[in-house]
């Protein structure tokens, strides 16, 4: 643990990452690059934190190191071996937990001994001492559905730790617990690491939530967006334990929000959307949610101008919340982010001071002239006689750019706010598109 | 009962040490003892039986002896659960090999569509000769005849329902299972038959209802000039019809109820109760559902010992240094080559133009097309009578259906009523309207239509009853609120809710009545015989003509026009209630 052994570079290095790549074919248009020549390594005795907004590729990142996913270029390395499937020397705890709900906790726990082929007395000690040490005892004999999240984790940690892996990989381990649960079995696991009493040497942490970051890891290692790259790397060297209210602590968080927000090419006023033109990957963010940031920032003790990390505080949103919508007030113009803060512009005061029907007029406006496949849908629907157009047809434009899902997405949300902002109508049995409002 | 606290057995101390639960057996292990015991001498006598040669037929007939009932009733059962063990053997292989290969998928998922389309009992025809010659002189070839008459009724809808589970293992833990490189066995136990176990459970169940049915009518074949009577209900019940013998034909149906009581207590309601755990949720449910012979098990004091016992097989086997218990080697990542797609697709399209070109000599040299318009136009009729008699099932079964599911504690009653009721083979008791019918003078063409419905009828009421039930309160709070009133309260709320159910309800009748209309559209009562124009009746007489060019037109016509059914009526239809209708 301490940051100060005399043991050289080479020696600590214990996974390295060395230029990787990772691109999703596509059947058809160009393929999508996800992760961009990415370089890192994690030492031994250390803590570290892949820091980043949903869709920057860390995910994807920990899975190659995982060994579940090949990388397209660039190699990994564990203890000196070069990473091509699964190996014991890894182990993952899941954001869902992936627990299987037909074993009990004793024998999810003895999963990973079972498939490495260790006889049933062997593997019934040894799940029982990892039991134990997780804090677990008692729940030996439990279905995981009977347990609460807090406890499913624990058992998924469990499960991870039992095969005595070199590297422990988390991966968003604490985002599906509520709060305090997360900041018990944080604290636990981060006791047990100090102490010394797990059996691994590195952890790497994925999590999209900076404070999470800040409390765990000795390094954090945050990801740009599209295509997913280290855009910087911050050594936390504050003693354990930390404590949130700390000024230090404020400060890191304050500093990782602005590395966040910052945009590290010139092309940025789009904020960190995926693609240009129509083929823009819109979030999934409903027209109730841009309307309501707008008046929560405009409201009093903001008044137009608000940092991130005390609004996401005061709206108890976490930064994967609430950037797309910030994001999305970008786009349209009604506000622009940046160093950390959110800034209303003119029509983004207008609009909250509208009543609900010029509200919707200037959206729509706005919707128009900033949202390239809003503006192309309903110049499709005015040029044909008849005013429809189905939205396979769009969804097939998209999909020569992104993949089906995401293209799914991306229609839904222009969907829903070309409905808010009248621009066109929608029938969703039929799938038309149309310019005839119900109503 | 004796004993109902569940932990009392645990509570005992045991001086000898063996731990908490005492080795001495309780009066749970004496009852599940002695079932054990009784199944496996009853299996032993069956599987001699079978095993017994030919001439044993011959001089040992099928009587219509009361004292002898029971032993048929036995032999009826072990078919059943011969086909379903072989259903089981042929979803574990073929559906993992459709899910693990897209080659194999391309052939299998199309051949499973076609073949639950066709009617079963067309296959009787060609299967009968072929076993009948595989097995020379002993009883076994028109026993696995049978059985693989009803093995055509189970399979398909079973492997479907596996390999859809088998494609639709959620992500997190297909990658635990890669992550940690669970060895194929150990991945097929742990992972893949839990997951699809539900599924699987049920559609079991359905087979096994839709089954009775078949081992009813496979029994005693007729064909051309081979005939077989192989000792079961089934023949009983022909023997019966042939002497006229009303008394016998209720024995049998009281036999017949019999039975599948006993099947359902005894075996489905311990396995349901015990697959309660494979349910994939994470939360625990309100209701779960019990079963007498399952509690007996769980308080049963050899079972702790049983399960180690088997656990410890089992890890022997996953131990054993075989290529399916050893840890996959590296994971071949990256699309499949496309070329070889390409090869596999022109090697399947050549074989296909091949079985046409054959197809098409054979059809030439026996068939004209006199005997295609015929047989479409018996289609036609019989297609007419399924769609009839589904609406007017619809039109009785529904009202009462949903009346049912909306009063909970008379569904929890009636539900497992009309789920023994499906199970009823119905052509048990078609002697009873055919005597209903002759004697009445009526129209055999329109009067023996509704015995293709009679056995089927039930899929539409249980399936309207689950339907019925899942109508969330708060929508029903609603409709109470807003004082909907009768017509409009049908449109808004209860069609659309029960309607992804119903239309499962009657997709499966009608499935099952186009089966059905092979027995029912020429039935006969002793020397009397009624005969309803149809496929059904077109395929039934070519079959026991020995006619095979006519059976192969008439299931392929059936196959078609059940198939095409399926496209343009039920798909869509269950695609509308699924999509706009779905309640979530």
């Amino acid at each position: 643990m301490d940051a100060t052994t005399t043991l050289s570079a080479a020696d600590r290095t214990l996974v390295s990452v060395d230029r990787v790549r990772k691109v999703y074919p596509k059947g058809s248009g160009e393929d999508v690059l996800v992760l961009d020549d990415v370089c890192l390594t994690l030492g031994r005795n250390e803590i570290v934190s892949f820091l980043g907004r949903s869709g920057c590729g860390k995910t994807t990142l920990l899975r190659i190191l995982a060994g579940l996913m090949p990388a397209t270029g660039g190699e990994v390395r564990i203890a000196g071996r070069s990473v091509v499937g699964p190996s014991p020397e890894v182990a993952m705890v899941f954001q869902s937990f992936a627990l299987f709900p037909w074993l009990t906790v004793l024998q999810n726990v003895e999963i990973g001994l079972e498939a490495q082929g260790v006889g049933p007395a062997e593997r019934h000690r040894r799940a029982l001492a990892a039991i134990d040490l997780i804090g677990l005892d008692g729940y030996e004999s439990a279905y995981p559905k009977e347990l609460s999240g807090g406890m499913r984790q624990r058992v998924g940690i469990a499960r991870a730790v039992v095969v005595q892996p070199t590297v422990l990989l988390m991966d968003e381990a604490f985002s599906a617990l509520d709060v305090l649960t997360a900041e018990t079995l944080r604290t636990d696991l981060l006791d047990l690491w100090i102490e010394g009493r797990l059996p691994i040497s590195a952890i790497a942490v994925v999590t999209h939530n900076i404070e999470e970051a800040v409390l765990l890891s000795d390094r954090v290692l945050v990801f740009s967006s599209n295509p997913g790259r280290v855009a910087a790397e911050i050594k936390i060297d504050l003693p354990h334990p930390r404590n949130r209210l700390d000024p230090a602590f404020r400060a890191l968080v304050e500093s990782l929000y602005a590395t966040m927000t910052a945009r590290p090419d010139g092309k940025a006023s789009q904020g960190h959307f995926f693609g240009t033109g129509i083929a823009m990957l819109l979030p999934r963010v409903s027209p109730n949610m841009i309307a309501g940031l707008m008046e929560a920032v405009a409201a009093a003790p903001h008044d137009g101008h608000a940092g991130l990390p005390e609004l996401a505080g005061d709206l108890h949103m976490e930064v994967d919340d609430l950037f797309p919508v910030a994001e999305v007030l970008q786009l349209l113009r009604f506000a622009e982010l940046g160093d950390g803060d959110i800034r209303l512009t003119e029509p983004g005061r207008q609009f909250v001071g509208f009543e609900p029907d010029a509200r919707k007029k200037l959206f729509a406006q706005h919707l128009l002239n900033y949202v390239p496949l809003a503006a192309h849908v309903r110049r499709v629907l005015d040029e044909r006689p008849t005013h429809r157009a189905p939205a396979s047809r769009f969804r097939d434009e998209l999909e020569d750019h992104m993949s089906a899902s995401f293209a799914e997405q991306t229609m839904r949300t222009a969907t829903s706010w070309g409905r808010f902002g009248e621009v066109f109508a929608y029938d969703e049995v039929s799938g038309v598109f149309s310019l005839d409002n119900p109503g | 009962m004796l004993v109902s606290r569940p932990d009392r057995g645990r509570r005992t101390t045991t001086p000898l040490g063996v731990g908490g639960t005492g080795f001495w057996p309780n009066l749970y292990d004496a009852a599940i003892f002695l079932l054990v015991v009784g199944v496996f001498v009853l299996v032993a006598h069956g599987f001699r039986e079978m095993n017994a040669p030919a001439t044993q037929l011959a001089t040992a007939p099928v009587t219509l002896d009361v004292a002898r009932l029971p032993e048929y009733a036995l032999r009826t059962t072990l078919r059943m659960f011969a086909a379903i063990v072989a259903s089981l053997v042929f979803t574990f292989v073929i559906a993992t090999l459709a899910a693990r290969s897209r080659k194999a998928e391309l052939v299998i998922l199309p051949a499973l569509d076609i073949l639950q389309s066709v009617p079963v009992l067309g296959f009787l025809t060609f299967t009968v000769t072929f076993f009948l010659q595989l097995f020379p002189g002993s009883v076994m070839g028109a026993e696995c005849a049978a059985i693989f008459a009803i093995f055509t009724a189970q399979a398909w809808n079973m492997a479907f329902s596996f390999y859809q589970s088998l494609r639709t293992v959620p992500r997190d833990l297909d990658e635990v299972a890669r992550h940690y490189r669970f060895s194929p066995w150990l991945r097929f136990w742990r992972l893949d038959v839990p997951f699809a176990a539900p599924g699987l459970i049920w559609n079991t169940m359905m087979s096994m209802s839709g089954g009775w049915f078949f081992v009813v009518a496979s029994e005693a074949i007729t064909v051309g000039n081979t005939t077989v009577m192989l000792p079961g209900i089934g023949s009983w019940l022909a023997l019966a019809i042939e002497a006229r013998d009303i008394d016998a034909v209720l024995l049998a149906i009281a036999m017949m109820a019999a039975v599948i009581l006993a099947y359902d207590q005894l075996i489905f309601r311990p396995i349901v109760a015990w697959a309660d755990k494979f349910r994939f949720e994470q939360t625990a449910a309100d209701s779960q559902p019990h079963s007498w012979v399952y509690d007996f098990w769980r308080r049963s004091r050899l079972r702790p010992h049983l399960v180690r016992a088997v656990g410890w097989g089992a890890d022997r086997i996953a131990l054993l240094p075989t290529p399916l218990t050893r840890p996959p080697a590296r994971p071949k990542f990256g699309a499949p080559s496309r070329t070889g797609e390409r090869i596999w697709i022109a090697v399947l399209a050549l074989l296909a133009g091949y079985a046409l070109w054959q197809i098409a000599m054979y059809a030439r040299t026996t068939l004209g097309f006199a005997d295609l318009r015929i047989a479409v136009f018996d289609g036609l009729l019989t297609l007419t009578r399924v769609l009839v008699l589904i609406a007017l099932a619809s039109l009785v079964w529904v009202p009462i259906g949903v009346w049912i599911g909306l009063r909970p504690r008379l569904a929890t009653t009636l539900q497992p009523v009309a789920q023994f009721l499906a199970a009823f083979p119905a052509n048990v008791v078609f002697p009873v309207a055919v005597v209903a019918i002759v004697s009445l003078r009526l129209d055999p063409n329109i009067w023996l239509s509704p015995l293709m419905i009679l056995g089927t009828q039930w899929y539409i009421l249980f399936n309207v009853i689950a339907g019925a039930s899942a109508i969330p309160t708060d929508l029903r709070d609603v409709s109470a609120l807003f004082r909907l009133r009768s017509w409009a309260w049908w449109r808004k709320v209860a069609v659309p809710s029960i309607l992804p159910y119903y239309v499962t309800g009657a997709l499966t009748a009608a499935g099952g009545s186009w089966n059905a209309s092979i027995v029912a559209e020429v039935v006969s009562w002793g020397d009397t015989h009624l005969r309803a124009e149809g496929l059904g009746a077109y395929i039934a007489e070519a079959t026991t003509a020995g006619d095979y060019p006519r059976v192969v037109l008439g299931i392929v016509v059936m196959a078609a026009m059940v198939t095409t059914c399926n496209r343009i009526l039920w798909r869509p239809l269950y695609r509308l209630a699924e999509n706009r209708y779905r309640l979530e």
